[in-house]
């Protein structure tokens, strides 16, 4: 037989059925589900009396609308957002699937929850109605988001209609420079292919870069995936994955660890694995980067300064000058001049204990700039805040001058009332530095935990490097 | 859903590239538990000022385009989140069909799942058709999916794939879960096999 991906690999071992024109089910391991794009989907259920296939296969928390504020346990005062979440409350429960309420400690953002609590396992296909799913290919499982109707489909049936995409390599070589993490990956590896530069592909990400980050590393690296436009990003299981899964509770314990992991070493690519396209990118060159526009792709290292228009090419002309002015930017700014007043750290992308650890180093026996008036951190999980507050993180940040706040998705895309005001400028951990995504008119600078900090101390984009 | 009709129909142009789902239906809209109503608040941000009043230069609200059931529309539409809401905004405005020369994955499958046409053109057809747009309310391009060709308002005919599968369910209104049902067999085997191979899972 031909050698084959990891994604090959994984493929094969989910084809329920296969039709004449090549359009499989897909068998669905892990379903995850949250209180914005569930809904209308167990409504459909409700009205066609259809039950959950496999309720232990389904794990719910809501996490986009929760208020990250002390005052949360009072309720949610959004009409809308109070019923989306009771909504989910109510299905969860007469669905009688696996739930994390808004009170429970293991409550957080759904993509972080999962790993945490070990329901995310190498070579298992997992999805979510959240784009943001492909964090979870940092195990080695195909991850991928999907819509509503796609929701309801699983929950019905378990399986989800798919044709196979194609396999895309990424390799990062070598050794990456001081200050530079896996979010500065991620985002270059966007820059170089564009948003659209993944449309049809699943991501390997691979190389001596990617295989030594740590596991918090990897689910940054596949969480972006998304924003390169991939179906889902994946880095094959190793001696790294199998310690972090070893004695989470959902995870197999004793014998049937032992099963399982002999399973989980035959996930990777063969050497003589086709590939559709490769990528290989130096370690050595990536450098701290920030985002300067409205889409990911926007990224520039920090020592560079602001681009023209008329740098770019084809529908790129115009969308950057549209960028530029949505972001308040003018061409030849130096980067590192451009002053910030919010910094927002948290989010599905860096909103894990390394993270905040990251954070904390930089701020540490500082305090932010009078020019940043917002500064938040908010935690990805309940037992991320509580570790993070044992390990005093916390009390370094409240220090420093931050908030410290309860776990949800947050600042990410405000649909709590964590929002910034028209023309706010934020250095962001988040993913999307979409038009209107963090408040109506708000500007989103992307980057890592380490650069959104040093940020917060110097009140404008700063090298990180630079920090003392 | 319902089924896909030849359309005969106004199409409005959108050249921008990138065209998010955030653009499409901003966060506030998704808190709805309903898939309906969204039709008002599509593109809420380049569609309404700050106080809620329309901007007149934004295309759907120029009376040429107010009816538009085709959008004609810059590279990778549709990218950023997997929210169905985007779709179900076009659809309740009235959109039945996007035509551009890349869309985002998810954006892609979700526009099949509620009746939506996505087409794929290559930049020189896509510029044609552009060009077609811009012509207003008079000029009405009509996309066949039976045939699976687009036709702009002075006769150029424009061929587009389609998954044959999807255009089957498109054409026929059909809803995917009872399709798979229909397979319950397969998967219970599936199941079956799997508890003997993965027991872990
Ligand atoms: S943190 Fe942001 S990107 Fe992640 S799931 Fe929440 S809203 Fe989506």
């Amino acid at each position: 037989m031909a050698g084959r991906t990891l994604y090959d690999k994984i493929w094969d071992d989910h084809v329920a059925h296969q039709a004449d024109d090549g359009t499989c089910l897909l068998y669905i391991d892990r379903h995850l589900v949250h209180e914005v794009t569930s809904p209308q989907a167990f409504e459909g259920l409700r009205m066609a009396g259809r039950p959950v296939a496999a309720p232990d296969k389904t794990i719910a928390v809501p996490d986009h609308n929760v208020p990250t504020t002390w005052d949360r346990e009072d309720g949610i005062d959004n009409e809308e957002s109070r019923i989306q979440v009771e909504a989910l409350d109510k299905n969860a429960r007469e669905f009688g699937v696996v739930y994390y309420p808004v009170n429970d400690i293991r409550q957080g953002i759904v993509h972080i929850v999962g790993p945490e609590q070990g329901w995310t396992l190498p070579g298992m296909t997992v999805v979510c109605g959240d784009s943001h799913t492909a964090t979870h290919g940092a195990f080695g499982a195909l991850a991928h988001g999907i819509g509503t109707s796609e929701v309801e489909h699983v929950l019905a049936t378990q399986t989800l209609i798919q044709k196979k995409s194609k396999n895309m390599k990424v390799e990062i070589t070598g050794k990456l420079a001081p200050g530079v993490t896996a979010k500065d990956i991620t985002l270059s590896v966007i820059g170089a292919t564009g948003t659209a530069g993944g449309t049809g592909y699943v991501i390997e990400y691979c190389g001596e870069a990617i295989r030594s980050l740590s596991m918090e590393g990897r689910m940054t690296v596949c969480n972006m995936a998304i924003e390169g436009g991939a179906r889902a990003g994946l880095i094959a299981p190793d001696a790294t994955t199998f310690a972090y899964c070893k004695g989470r509770p959902e995870a197999p314990k004793g014998d049937m660890w032992d099963t399982a992991q002999a399973y989980w070493e035959t996930l990777f690519s063969d050497d003589d694995a086709h590939w559709d396209k490769v990528i290989t990118i130096k370690g050595e060159d990536i450098a701290p980067v920030v985002t300067w526009g409205t889409s990911p792709e926007d990224v520039l290292p920090i020592t560079a300064s602001v681009p023209a228009p008329a740098d770019f090419e084809g529908g790129k002309v115009d969308a950057a000058a549209r960028s530029l002015d949505y972001m308040g930017l003018t061409p030849g700014t130096k980067l590192q001049d451009v002053k910030i007043d919010a910094v927002f750290i948290g989010s599905c992308t860096n909103g894990r204990i390394e993270d905040l650890r990251e954070a904390a180093k930089i701020v540490e026996g500082k305090k932010i700039k009078d020019n940043v008036t917002t500064a938040i951190v908010v935690p990805g999980s309940g037992l991320v805040r509580l570790q993070a507050e044992e390990e005093g993180l916390a009390d370094i940040f409240k220090a420093a001058g931050f908030e410290w706040r309860l776990a949800g998705c947050s600042m990410c895309l405000g649909m709590n009332p964590d929002q910034l005001g028209p023309e706010v400028r934020c250095a962001s951990t988040s993913n999307r530095n979409f038009e209107g995504r963090q408040g109506r008119g708000s500007r989103t600078h992307l980057m890592s935990p380490a650069m959104a900090a040093a940020a917060a101390v110097a009140g404008k984009l700063t090298d990180v490097r630079d920090v003392k | 859903m319902d089924k896909f009709e030849k359309l005969t129909a106004i199409a409005a142009p959108m050249p921008l590239i990138n065209i998010d789902t955030d653009m499409i239906i901003p966060k506030q809209f998704l808190k709805t538990i309903k898939r309906s109503g969204l039709g008002v608040s599509a593109f809420y941000e380049m569609r309404y000022d700050m106080d809620g009043n329309e901007n007149p230069d934004f295309v759907l609200n120029q009376d040429a385009y107010r009816d538009a059931s085709i959008l004609v529309a810059g590279d990778n539409f549709g990218c950023g989140s997997s929210r169905e809401h985007a779709p179900w905004a076009l659809l309740d405005f009235g959109i039945k069909c996007v035509i551009s020369t890349s869309f985002a994955d998810i954006f892609f499958n979700n526009c099949f799942k509620n009746g939506i046409l996505p087409i794929v053109v290559t930049p020189d057809q896509l510029a044609i058709l552009m060009d077609d747009a811009q012509k207003g309310s008079n000029a009405r391009m009509v996309v066949d999916l039976e045939n699976q060709v687009v036709e702009s308002s002075d006769g150029v005919q424009i061929p587009f794939d389609v998954d044959p599968h999807r255009k089957h369910c498109l054409l026929n209104g059909l809803d995917d879960i009872g399709l798979t049902m229909e397979k319950a067999g397969a998967i219970e085997a599936f199941e079956t096999q799997m508890a003997e191979a993965r027991p872990w899972v």
